[in-house]
């Protein structure tokens, strides 16, 4: 295999051709944020938290995304990326509910995000009102709010909820529903600027969708937006008690693929099943069974209840 | 891939609409025996045309016949009807009056226009059988306040023209056409400079534009002859001698364009005219399809057959009816010809032409996003590397130039690189259009050297009314700059403009007067941007939405935390829309706002 030398913060390197800055810098224990990356799915490079400054470049470059050249100089914690990664976490954390997205809160406050100069956030919008905004067109605002995605969530099935006022747009849901993973294509962006959103075609319910409850979202979703049923009910419970969980890995017991479910257990109850992404057998990837399908293990229960 | 389809049965209407681009039902396999997901894709902006076109909107129905026929995914097929200003997917009127208010037009009256027609109609979206509707720029500048119709049915019908009057006769004309009248016609583009010298533009205005008689009898088709003798080598060698550079607003050397698409061993090469025009207060491109389209249509045969495409396609946006149907004309009647087709000019070589029409995307005159949108996709650029020459639409190498870029093409392959050059300045060789609108006595189209001086320009424009002075003028467009009255003497190059921190852009020179109040000016521009952001990444997605924000807090006098605190988040939020937007739209859109506030002054503190 061919490597490629490039530096890095002075650092000099070789990785392998086809490499991104983004796996060089990580080879050099350089620890760069990322929120839309995901081993698992194609680079959508659209968060903009992994910039990089690349000597020579008029902009900064996206990490995840710009494979590696020859010669490169590459800066990752130079004052314009220290700048641009601040904002970007500013402009996410205020308008955007980061209550479940420990990640992004820990970069924020990495990089000494203060949402808060864009003023108080705005309140939020009805149920699918944010669904029909029309492509083009805004009401603009006094600007005495920061306007937000804040919206109420929607549960339309027993499995999952989606609840959009914590949405960053990472497009990860959408790619694993679509040819990253699953070729189901339930979901998409619709709409357009700080209207885009997530949806179902015309906004029908997920029953009504092509939906076959796969999960595979809920799996690579970094801010909570999309979760279990089980999950959510438990938090607004306020009994959602991380400290009293365990977390499992066993196989699924249903077909012979042989898929790794992590399950999280609460109260001798499983209440979420992830699959990890490094285990190669399906890349955190599971069909409705193993998914969902567990619950039979605490009696004749019906599913999600 | 399996597409769970929509239940909603389409009409007769939407069946045969969508039938209109697809042809009648047949089996899912496309052309070449390709799998209907690849070869049918790229149909899915025509079918969404031809059913908005049909039934006024595209309703569950529609889409779900588009998608059985293309085998689009529903979810994926409304995320690119919902990406579109011009496409409606909730219930619209078939008639419907789009009114332009952006940077220029309000300038010259819209928001007074509109008031009256909300006084009229009721606001902007309501009504049962025809409504109206604010717009971003028709590119109708230089005689303003611009609007177009567009009416749904069997026959549907659209149609761009200039209101005129004060701003209660305005509107009665606007609500006469929302009410069932026809459109009142529009006059030809005019030249308003003397001839001598002209090249861009010198048939415009006294050539008929639909007679490729009329195109041959004044030189065309000449250069065509001429390079078909020269070789694609010797083609590309003369467009790089000229020094021509891309007028689309990069300004990249066309001829290392032509010469990296011509030398790429991966098949086929595609050739693609971005006729997209929708900076704001930009209406050159326009000019020049309605003036001269057969130009446009020898320049692409030209660079066609040079770089290796056997194909082309013209993106040109969807608020030009007229300069839609001239090319049309143009490429009809060159193919009817001979000039067009599987023999072109009796070469023995292949080279046609076709269409696609935006549906209200500024951000699709980016070129990867174009590209997308060609395909079917959602009108969101992507990263280069890899650029265009080497993985453009379809993932093929593609040969994109803006219009006017195009158009010189003609004059360099019959005169020679060299000679070409001779015009303008060493670092920017050539004529150049701009477009004169706002506060001039004469706004329209301009074809100076390279080198000629802001204020020579303005003058030839009649300069600003009597008894008014120049506040400042918008040079390059909302990604632009605002330049003042001290800095009149710049010579209009890429090297001078850049030097005062300024741009070319797409050629926008729009003047406004000392009467005019700026902030509203600069509200317009950041609204713009926010509407028109792709909405792909964070910096621009929510940045545009910031910048907004703010300046109707400075507008109210209402900052947070004080003005320094207000000016050093600007500062930084700014720079990370510059520095880290995915292309060059966020990348600029901060551009004129931040130099308007740092150039009027007063404006920070609510002025």
């Amino acid at each position: 295999m061919k490597l490629v030398p490039l530096e890095i913060d002075g650092q000099a390197i070789e990785v392998p051709e086809g490499s991104t800055i983004l796996d060089a810098a990580r080879e050099l224990g350089v620890d760069t944020p990322t929120l839309c990356w995901a081993s698992t799915l194609t680079p959508v490079n659209v968060c903009r938290v992994c910039v990089v400054e690349l000597e020579g470049a008029r902009t900064l470059v996206p990490s995840c995304a710009r494979q590696v050249e020859p010669g490169m100089k590459v800066l990752t914690d130079s004052e314009r990326v220290r700048t641009s990664r601040k904002v970007v976490l500013e402009l996410l954390s205020s308008s955007v509910d980061t209550s479940t997205a420990p990640t992004l809160r820990a970069f924020a406050a990495r990089y000494g995000a203060t949402p808060g100069r864009f003023g108080p956030v705005a309140p939020p919008a009805g149920l699918n009102e944010r669904d029909a905004a029309r492509a083009g067109h805004h009401h603009s605002s006094d600007g005495a709010c920061a306007e937000s995605v804040h919206q109420p969530r929607k549960v339309d099935n027993q499995l999952y909820i989606r609840d959009y006022g914590k949405c960053i747009t990472c497009y990860k849901c959408v790619e694993a529903c679509g040819t990253d993973a699953q070729n189901t294509f339930a979901i998409a962006v619709a709409g357009r600027g700080f209207e885009a959103r997530i949806s179902t075609e015309y906004n029908v319910p997920l029953p009504d969708s092509a939906c076959v409850y796969c999960g595979n979202c809920i799996n690579v979703c970094p801010t909570g937006a999309l979760m279990f049923k089980s999950e959510a009910d438990l938090r607004d419970a306020g009994n959602w008690r991380e400290a009293d969980q365990t977390t499992t890995r066993t196989i699924c017991p249903y077909c012979g693929v042989g898929c790794t479910l992590e399950l999280t257990v609460q109260d001798n109850r499983i209440v979420r099943v992830m699959s990890p992404p490094e285990v190669s057998v399906t890349q955190g990837n599971l069909c409705v069974k193993g998914r969902f399908g567990v619950t039979y293990v605490h009696g004749n229960e019906p599913a999600g209840e | 891939m399996d597409i769970h389809p929509i239940s909603t049965p389409p009409t007769p209407d939407e069946v045969e609409a969508v039938a209109s681009v697809v042809g009648p039902a047949g089996p899912l396999v496309g052309p070449e025996g390709l799998p209907a997901t690849e070869a049918r894709r790229h149909l899915l902006l025509p079918v969404l045309h031809a059913l908005q076109a049909r039934v006024g909107w595209i309703s569950p129905g529609g889409l779900g016949e588009a998608c059985r026929r293309l085998h689009v995914p529903p979810a994926e097929a409304y995320g690119v009807a919902s990406f579109y200003a011009l496409f409606s997917t909730t219930p619209r009127p078939p008639r419907v009056v789009h009114v332009c208010d952006d940077v220029v037009c309000a300038a010259r009256g819209a928001g007074a226009v509109c008031a009256a027609l909300e006084t009229k109609l009721g606001p902007a979206g309501s009504g049962e059988g025809a409504t109206w509707l604010r717009s971003p720029c028709l590119g109708l500048c230089e005689a303003p306040v611009a609007a177009m119709v567009t009416v749904a049915g069997k026959a549907p019908e659209e149609a761009s023209w200039s209101v005129r009057g004060s701003a209660e006769e305005a509107a009665a004309e606007l609500a006469a056409v929302v009410g069932g009248a026809s459109a009142p016609a529009r006059e030809e583009a005019r030249v308003r400079q003397p001839r001598e010298g002209l090249r861009l533009l010198r048939r415009v205005g006294v050539v008929d534009p639909t007679s490729l008689d009329a195109y041959r009898a004044t030189g065309g088709y000449r250069a065509l002859e001429r390079a078909l003798q020269m070789g694609n080598d010797a083609v590309i060698a003369e467009v790089t001698a000229s020094r021509l550079m891309g007028r689309g607003g990069a300004a990249f050397p066309t001829g290392r364009k032509w010469a990296a698409v011509a030398s790429q061993p991966a098949r086929p090469h595609w050739l693609v005219c971005n006729a997209d025009e929708s900076e704001p207060g930009t209406f050159k491109d326009r000019v020049l399809m309605e003036g001269d389209p057969f130009a446009l249509v020898e320049s692409l045969t030209i660079a066609g057959l040079a770089t290796g495409c056997e194909l082309g396609i013209v993106y040109l946006r969807a608020e030009y009816p007229l300069a839609h149907a001239r090319v049309q004309g143009a490429i009809d009647a060159a193919r009817a010809a001979g000039l067009l087709g599987a023999n072109v000019a009796g070469s023995g070589r292949a080279f046609d032409l076709e269409i696609r029409r935006g549906a209200g995307a500024y951000i699709c005159g980016e070129e990867t996003a174009l590209f997308a949108s060609i395909e079917g996709f959602r009108g969101e650029p992507r990263s280069k590397p890899p650029f265009p020459v080497e993985v453009g639409v379809f993932g093929k190498p593609t040969l994109i130039n803006n219009v006017e870029t195009m158009m010189n093409v003609p004059a360099i392959v019959l005169g020679g690189g060299a000679a070409f050059s001779e015009v303008g300045t060493a670092g920017s060789t050539g004529t150049r259009l701009f477009c004169l609108s706002g506060h001039v006595r004469l706004p329209g189209i301009y074809e100076v050297p390279f080198g000629t001086s802001l204020r020579a320009l303005i003058d030839l424009a009649g300069g600003v009314p009597e008894g008014r002075s120049l506040r400042a003028v918008l040079l390059g467009g909302a990604a632009g700059t605002f330049v003042g009255p001290e800095e009149l003497d710049v010579p209009l190059t890429f090297e001078d403009t850049r030097r005062i921190g300024a741009t070319l852009g797409s050629g926008v020179v729009v003047c406004f007067d000392d009467t005019t109040a700026m902030m509203p000016v600069l509200q317009r521009i950041a609204s713009f941007f926010r509407d028109e952001s792709c909405g792909q990444c964070v910096p621009c997605r929510v940045g545009t939405v910031r910048q907004e924000e703010l300046l109707a807090r400075l507008a109210n006098r209402r900052p947070h935390g004080g003005l320094p605190a207000e000016q050093e988040m600007y500062r930084e939020l700014s720079q990370c829309m510059r520095d880290a937007s995915i292309c060059g739209l966020g990348q600029t859109a901060s551009s004129a706002v931040e130099s308007g506030l740092k150039r009027f002054a007063g404006l920070w503190e609510g002025a």
